[in-house]
């Protein structure tokens, strides 16, 4: 293993997600602290309430990003893709071993990376669940649940289990303070990003006739089929953008919380589907709504109510089980009718 | 009936040459296989509760890691004496009300799996509302609450730190009678009534809800026993492994029993035994893929993980390529032994149970 040597220096210093997260919050009361002192002027609340808000922003950004692929995925397979937060997870991988390994520029390994973890996702979808397209839903599901198993598996074997320090350039690293908020490039550039692909993933949806078939085929897959689009192809392309998307959002995860480890998708992947359940699953608007909606609620209670921090992880899941019970269509999604 | 003489006859001896295996397993085996041999009928227990649901209810639950760790945490507090307890505790005392608990094992297990089958029925009463991918997500959100519950209730679970030195008392009879009466009470509850509304629930529902079967009250009751057997089983690791922490219970344990569930046969009784031995045995057996050093802190050229990549992998073509795994639906029986050969044919035509 002749990258262990290169790479050990990368792999110390890897803080985990949770002492990140704790790190923001400190920050945020200390500089609440100088501010109030200094100038008096904003209320320490208000001040936190920014600088959370801040960061809820550009974590709910990333969240969106992913919970997209999700909700087109469920809207035109009803399938939950179980593997969408490994794909996240090896989008952050490649982006990794392109600057670690082949020393390329950050932005080319990046563009490389996530070209790859679009083929890598297509390529799943041919082979772990087009065959049981027309198998009960409970099989093509446990396909789900073994792929992203066997990807996580397999991502221990071949990417190491250690964690491992992802290398943060330093255009994103910088740090601005704007009115007393501390904010990094990287929580601006995070939300920019995710409004940018927003904006084109409507425009293909809705002004293009590829749009137009995967509207056609997450309508009635059958009626698509009837008018000659060719669902196979559509399903690739859903796969494909979803894939590229949750690639991106991988390597804007690893930019946030630069620590890489096989299992890192899981949480994530499975926040972000209940992003998309929150938002209505199968509309674009509710992912970017369900997305948001989730880092706003997961930051601003680890800011209020920071004796609640260890129950983090639950919060999101008491979401997805109130909003099912409650209202299982989503904030905006469109009543099915069941057939019988 | 000839054949019935016949089969109970067979099944007696098949009994009692399985009591006597037992008794020589119990005394040829060296410490570590006997480890193993227990394992093979905790598993059992957990993939017969997880085929209940899935198999034979036809509700995809994936909450299986989460109401194990219940059953073992409760099991664990019941039956640890107050001085363990002192010595868990560290950190924080437990509750006062939970100190001086000290029950003997079998009361401990049986209200592991009551108070577990409870928790079962008012996640059963919320979650079953609720179909298919959905149930399938609520229940592992459910799993997972649990866990963040046993891993931040510092006085009653001892948090993170779990819970050590518990006393050793899954022995082979325990394990194996457990084992056996589960199987026992499952192939009663499948043949009767029950099993049949279950069965037709899992067939076509809208058709069981219009012949009358109650089909809320049986998918409740279908996820309540399976959450009682879970919390046994998950009562019995608890004090086969004797030390637990909430991380054993992260969701993906789930993932395991649905492994030997689907290799099995989803909705086969036979299929679930014999894969979760086999599988539970495999796993040892091909742990010389994942290299001759894994020490964790040294680095070895072993390659820790193949052998999880192996049982994911298989998990992957059967379901790809043979989605009934090993039985389909299909459950062992004397006549289908007749009927291919193995033993001489007598009688006329039967049905197989």
């Amino acid at each position: 293993m002749t990258e262990a040597g290169n790479l050990a220096g990368l792999r110390e210093a890897a803080p985990s997600q949770a002492e990140l997260d704790r790190r923001d919050t400190e920050k945020s009361q200390k500089i609440d602290v100088s501010v109030f002192s200094v100038s008096g002027s904003i209320s320490m609340d208000l001040q936190t309430f920014l600088q959370q808000f801040v960061n809820a922003l550009s974590l709910g950004s990333l969240y969106a990003l992913i919970a997209i692929g999700y909700t087109m995925v469920y809207g035109i397979l009803r399938l939950i893709n179980f593997a969408h937060g490994d794909i996240f997870m090896i989008g952050g991988y490649l982006a990794f071993y392109g600057v670690g390994i082949f020393a390329m520029p950050w932005w080319l390994s990046a563009c490389l990376a996530i070209a790859l973890t679009t083929v890598f996702g297509v390529g799943l979808e041919r082979a772990a669940y087009r065959p049981l397209r027309d198998s009960p839903r409970i099989s093509i599901m446990i396909s789900a649940i073994g792929a992203s198993f066997l990807i996580e598996n397999l991502a221990i074997v071949l990417f190491d289990a250690r964690p491992k320090a992802f290398p943060v350039p330093g255009l994103f690293a910088a740090n601005h303070v704007v009115g007393g908020i501390h904010v990094a490039s990287v929580s601006l550039i995070i939300p920019l990003v995710t409004a940018v692909l927003l904006a084109i993933l409507l425009w293909i949806v809705h002004r293009t006739r590829t749009g137009m078939a995967m509207r056609a085929v997450s309508t009635d897959i059958e009626a698509a089929r009837l008018m000659a689009v060719d669902v196979d192809r559509i399903v690739s392309v859903t796969f494909a953008i979803g894939s590229a998307l949750a690639a991106i959002g991988g390597i804007l995860f690893a930019l946030k919380y630069p620590r890489l480890e096989p299992l890192m998708g899981i949480m994530p992947g499975m926040k972000c589907f209940i992003a998309a359940v929150v938002g209505g699953i199968g509309s674009i608007g509710g992912a970017v709504l369900g997305g948001l909606l989730l880092g706003l609620i997961e930051l601003m209670t680890i800011a209020f109510l920071p004796e609640l921090t260890g129950y983090k992880d639950a919060f999101a899941f008491i979401l997805l089980i109130a909003v099912l019970l409650f209202k299982p269509t989503g904030l905006l999604g469109r009543n099915q009718g069941e057939k019988v | 009936m000839k054949s019935m003489s016949r089969n109970a006859w067979l099944t007696f001896a098949a009994s009692l040459a399985g009591i006597a295996l037992l008794f020589v397993f119990e005394e040829t085996f060296d410490r570590f296989t006997m480890q193993i041999f227990k394992l093979c009928a905790i598993n059992v227990i957990l993939a017969l509760s997880l085929n209940l649901i899935n198999g034979f209810t036809g509700l995809f639950s994936l909450g299986h890691a989460g109401l194990m760790g219940l059953g073992a945490y409760t099991c664990a507090l019941l039956a640890m004496t107050p001085a363990q307890k002192e010595d868990n505790f560290f950190l924080q005392p437990i509750v006062p009300w939970l100190l001086d608990v000290h029950l003997p094992f079998l009361p401990s297990l049986l209200a592991a799996g009551l108070f577990t089958g409870f928790v079962g029925w008012l996640l059963g009463v919320v979650a079953l509302r609720l179909r298919d991918d959905y149930l399938a997500i609520a229940t592992l959100g459910f799993s997972e609450i649990i866990r963040v519950v046993l891993t931040n209730a510092q006085p009653i679970t001892n948090g993170a730190l779990g819970l050590k030195g518990l006393p050793r008392y899954t022995t082979m009879w325990w394990a194996w009678g457990s084992a056996i009466a589960v199987t026992v009470f499952l192939v009663l509850l499948i043949k009767s009534s029950y099993g049949r509304a279950f069965k037709s629930i899992r067939d076509n529902e809208i058709a069981a809800e219009a012949m009358g079967i109650d089909v809320f009250g049986m998918k409740v009751l279908s996820f309540t026993i399976s959450s009682f057997l879970c919390g046994i089983a998950g009562g019995l690791l608890a004090h086969y492994l004797t030390t637990i922490d909430p991380k054993q219970f992260f969701f993906l344990k789930t993932f395991d029993i649905l492994l030997i569930v689907v290799l099995g046969g989803v909705g086969s009784i036979t299929g679930s035994i014999v894969a979760a031995i086999a599988v539970t045995a495999s796993m040892e057996i091909l742990r010389f893929l994942d290299g001759p050093l894994n020490l964790g802190f040294l680095v070895t050229n072993g390659t820790p993980g193949l052998r999880m990549v192996f049982f994911s992998a298989l998990l992957m073509i059967v379901i790809i390529f043979r989605q009934q795994g090993l039985m389909g639906t299909s459950e062992f029986s004397w006549d289908a032994l007749a009927r291919i050969g193995l033993l001489p044919r007598r009688g006329g035509k039967e049905r197989d149970g």
